[in-house]
């Protein structure tokens, strides 16, 4: 496979035919905000925070999905370019309810570390306060519309990963959102595996294991006696 | 079926021709006020006032003066022409009667009226000429001839050339040159390709393409036959909106009618060119007239677009190297086959070359369907074809585009209708919208009107215009109600800025356009609405710089 030769915001560097600008940059040290992209997924340039300026192309391009070329120059980053970033993440916080002080992913959310690493400090539009609600019915994980950004990493690793196709995406414009198999209760879906990856997929506390939220936390007190019953009695069961 | 076989099917339909021919215009407009039972009742009268020898009622396609259906046209054999308007299914003794010298108070029209007399024909053609359910009409005006001619005289490189040479470009919208589309797909690798006519219109105010379809569904077909012969493709398929149900069982019977004739599926004309057309009905979404949307729709996904490149031209459907071109593109193919492209190239511009059909709408006099060499001054259209505003007004604006377009004003009018010098305009040609405005429009309705088609229509894939739209509708919707401020304003001009430069498809890049165009030329309208800013530096209205650029 032959080599490329480009530079990046000046830095001349090589990257294989065929990988993504988003790819060539990481090698480099190069850090270009993403959001819908996920390493091991495919791209599907939709979040458009990867944009970048390519010298000779008028339009900005997603690094996620532009393939390098010889002696393509990129630059990742500008006054221009830190605008839009900001007016995106400003758009995503006021089209949800995403209220990071009592969210399970706070201090662990891209898109909160996304706004900080941007200087993202307010959100100049109007709150939609849509009325979203949140699935609980499945007996492991759970998914609140209201944080949901959109960005269907969980339907592609559901689809392309997993291959189980439960997850897919109904709704245009705003009103569009996640669904399990035909819009149907998660916990009744039959097509779901209980595998999980959909969460570790989300960047956002949109979907997260139950037990997780604030005010969830069960503690099984059952599980002392059984040890010591364990113990004393030679005996594997629990009292009663 | 060889050239004779097809030219003796034209001179038997030719040799059947009657002395009258009763033309009802059979079109969805005029079919909405009842042009079916107008058909059915002059059939019946031919019949009971014995005509039924010299007279022949025919079901046409549109004949373009929809505002003033439902149309009847009559031919006599001695060349005299007549035209019939706002026809009442009750109208049709006195019409019959009328023929014979009888006395006839039905509304008549003038077929050397500007409004038809301006215009040049090369995609409406046959409109309001053909019965649309009858191959044997089109076959009788020359139909399939191109397609012989491609077929057997040119080689698929010739055909793309001659297409290059006359200078089309893409109708959808985009005005991409379509030889160099053409070209590019003929040359990509694959052993299996596909043609695709978008029929996906959906712009507010347009209905070139239904036309075209309801009225002529072979010109189509062949078309993308001589397409498919052109770039290596075997099979097509044809997107129309599922909101077209005539246009959808008109092709469906030309479709039926091409097969049985051996015009479409194996050995066309015996030669070992192959070609399929299906046709796929779209469900509603307008973002699936952009082409990467349709392309997922066909192939049975979700209908959003993705990143190009990779360009249909090399990667398609099912990944394959795939032809997309609008209801209208293919449409001008048979005649630029059969006329010779110097002969095309000689209508229109420099750079815009043929002709254009319009749909004008709006505050107009006249009402429908023209199609006019590129170039042509806009005011000719509005003033003389379309007769100016009704009821005395001015005409303030001509929005063309669609949403992805914008508004004209009226200091502008005798700029030539082209590619360039409409987008120099901040508008674009768009697939053929023309919506006039009066001087009672408020620009910054329009603005939002637009708006609130994009954001409903986004699809939701990509935040600048999944969420960007509802912002800018917001905020414009905010001046309307009186309650914003120049920081407002500022704030909607950024948006715009930003979603036409990041969204994903043309849908974002163009939804501020409409807003963008009426900023440009009626400021003051949005001035007029705003609000001193209390929170200003000095109270009164300027906004602080700094809270503007943040």
């Amino acid at each position: 496979m032959a080599a490329k030769t480009l530079t990046i915001d000046g830095k001349p560097i090589t990257a294989e035919e065929g990988a993504t600008v988003l790819q060539a940059a990481d090698e480099a040290g190069i850090k270009i905000p993403t959001l819908c992209h996920l390493d091991g997924v495919y791209d599907v340039g939709a979040c458009r925070l990867c944009l970048v300026e390519v010298t000779g192309v008028a339009k900005l391009l997603p690094a996620c999905t532009t393939r390098v070329a010889e002696g393509m120059e990129v630059k990742t980053d500008s006054e221009r370019l830190r605008k839009y970033r900001r007016i995106t993440l400003e758009l995503l916080f006021a089209e949800r309810n995403h209220v990071c002080a009592v969210c399970v992913a706070n201090g662990h959310c891209e898109l909160q570390t996304l706004a900080y690493s941007q200087g993202m400090d307010h959100v100049r539009y109007e709150y939609l306060f849509p009325k979203w609600g949140v699935d609980t019915t499945h007996r492991l994980f759970g998914m609140d519309h209201n944080r949901c950004v959109l960005c269907t990493r969980c339907v592609r690793v559901c689809w392309h990963v997993e291959g189980a196709g439960t997850k897919n995406v109904a709704g245009r414009g705003t009103r569009s959102h996640i669904i399990t198999d035909l819009a149907m209760p998660w916990g009744e879906s039959d097509s779901c595996t209980q595998c999980g990856k959909c969460v570790q997929a989300c960047p956002t506390g949109a979907l997260f294991h139950k037990g997780s939220t604030t005010g969830e936390m069960e503690r099984d007190r059952g599980k002392l006696e059984f040890i010591v019953t364990a113990r004393e009695k030679k005996q594997w069961v629990t009292a009663d | 079926m060889q050239l004779d076989d097809l030219n003796a099917i034209a001179e038997k339909e030719k040799a059947a021709a009657k002395k009258i021919c009763l033309r009802t215009c059979m079109s969805a407009g005029c079919m909405s006020s009842r042009a079916d039972v107008i058909k059915k009742n002059l059939d019946a009268e031919v019949k009971a006032q014995g005509m039924e020898a010299e007279v022949e009622v025919r079901r046409v396609g549109c004949m373009g003066f929809c505002g003033q259906g439902p149309l009847v046209g009559v031919d006599h054999d001695d060349g005299r022409e007549e035209l019939f308007e706002f026809v009442k299914p009750e109208d049709a003794p006195a019409i019959v009667s009328s023929l014979k010298g009888g006395p006839c108070d039905v509304h008549r029209g003038d077929p050397k009226h500007p409004f038809f007399a301006k215009q040049v024909k090369i995609v409406r053609a046959n409109g309001g000429i053909v019965d649309p359910e009858s191959i044997e009409d089109y076959i009788a005006v020359g139909g399939y001839q191109a397609l012989h001619q491609a077929l057997t005289e040119l080689k698929p490189a010739e055909v793309v050339e001659a297409i290059t040479k006359s200078g089309l470009r893409g109708r959808g919208g985009a005005g991409y040159p379509t030889g160099l589309k053409w070209g590019t797909v003929a040359k990509s690798a694959g052993n299996k390709k596909y043609v695709v006519c978008n029929g996906d219109e959906g712009d507010p105010g347009a209905f070139m393409d239904r036309s075209v379809l309801e009225s002529d569904p072979h010109l189509v077909l062949e078309g993308m036959a001589i397409a498919a012969y052109a770039v290596g493709a075997d099979q097509g398929f044809l997107y129309v909106r599922a909101e077209y149900p005539l246009a959808i069982s008109r092709l469906q019977i030309a479709i039926k009618q091409a097969k049985q004739l051996g015009l479409l599926g194996g050995g066309i004309f015996e030669t070992p060119f192959i070609f399929n057309v299906d046709i796929r009905i779209g469900a509603g979404a307008f973002v699936c007239g952009e082409e990467t949307a349709l392309m997922a729709s066909v192939e049975g996904k979700r209908g959003t677009p993705r990143p190009r490149p990779p360009f249909p031209a090399e990667s398609g459907l099912w990944g394959c190297p795939t032809l997309i071109n609008n209801v209208e593109t293919f449409a001008n193919i048979a005649p630029i086959i059969a006329n010779g492209a110097e002969w095309y190239a000689s209508f229109g511009t420099e750079k815009s070359k043929g002709t254009k059909v319009f749909a004008l709408t709006g505050k107009i006099t006249n009402n429908g369907l023209i199609e006019v060499p590129m170039g042509i001054p806009l005011r000719q259209i509005v003033e003389e074809m379309g007769g100016g505003a009704p009821d005395g007004r001015q005409i303030k604006s001509v929005q063309t585009g669609g949403p992805s377009g914008g508004c004209i004003p009226a200091q502008h009018l005798d700029t030539p209708v082209d590619y360039e010098s409409l987008t120099k305009l901040g508008s674009i040609m768009g697939s053929g919208g023309m919506v006039v405005m009066d001087d009672t429009t408020n620009m910054v309705e329009i603005a939002k009107f637009y708006m609130e088609f994009c954001m409903d229509e986004s699809c939701g894939k990509c935040i600048p215009c999944r969420a960007g739209t509802v912002q800018m509708h917001n905020l414009l919707d905010k001046i309307l109600k009186r309650k914003a401020t120049a920081r407002d304003l500022a704030k909607l001009e950024e948006l715009c800025d930003m979603v036409k430069n990041t969204s994903l498809c043309g849908l974002g890049q163009t939804a501020p356009n409409p807003t963008l165009s009426t900023l440009r030329f009626f400021r003051n309208e949005y001035e007029q609405l705003l609000q001193p800013d209390k929170f200003g530096p000095r109270g009164n209205g300027e906004p602080k710089k700094a809270s503007v650029a943040a």
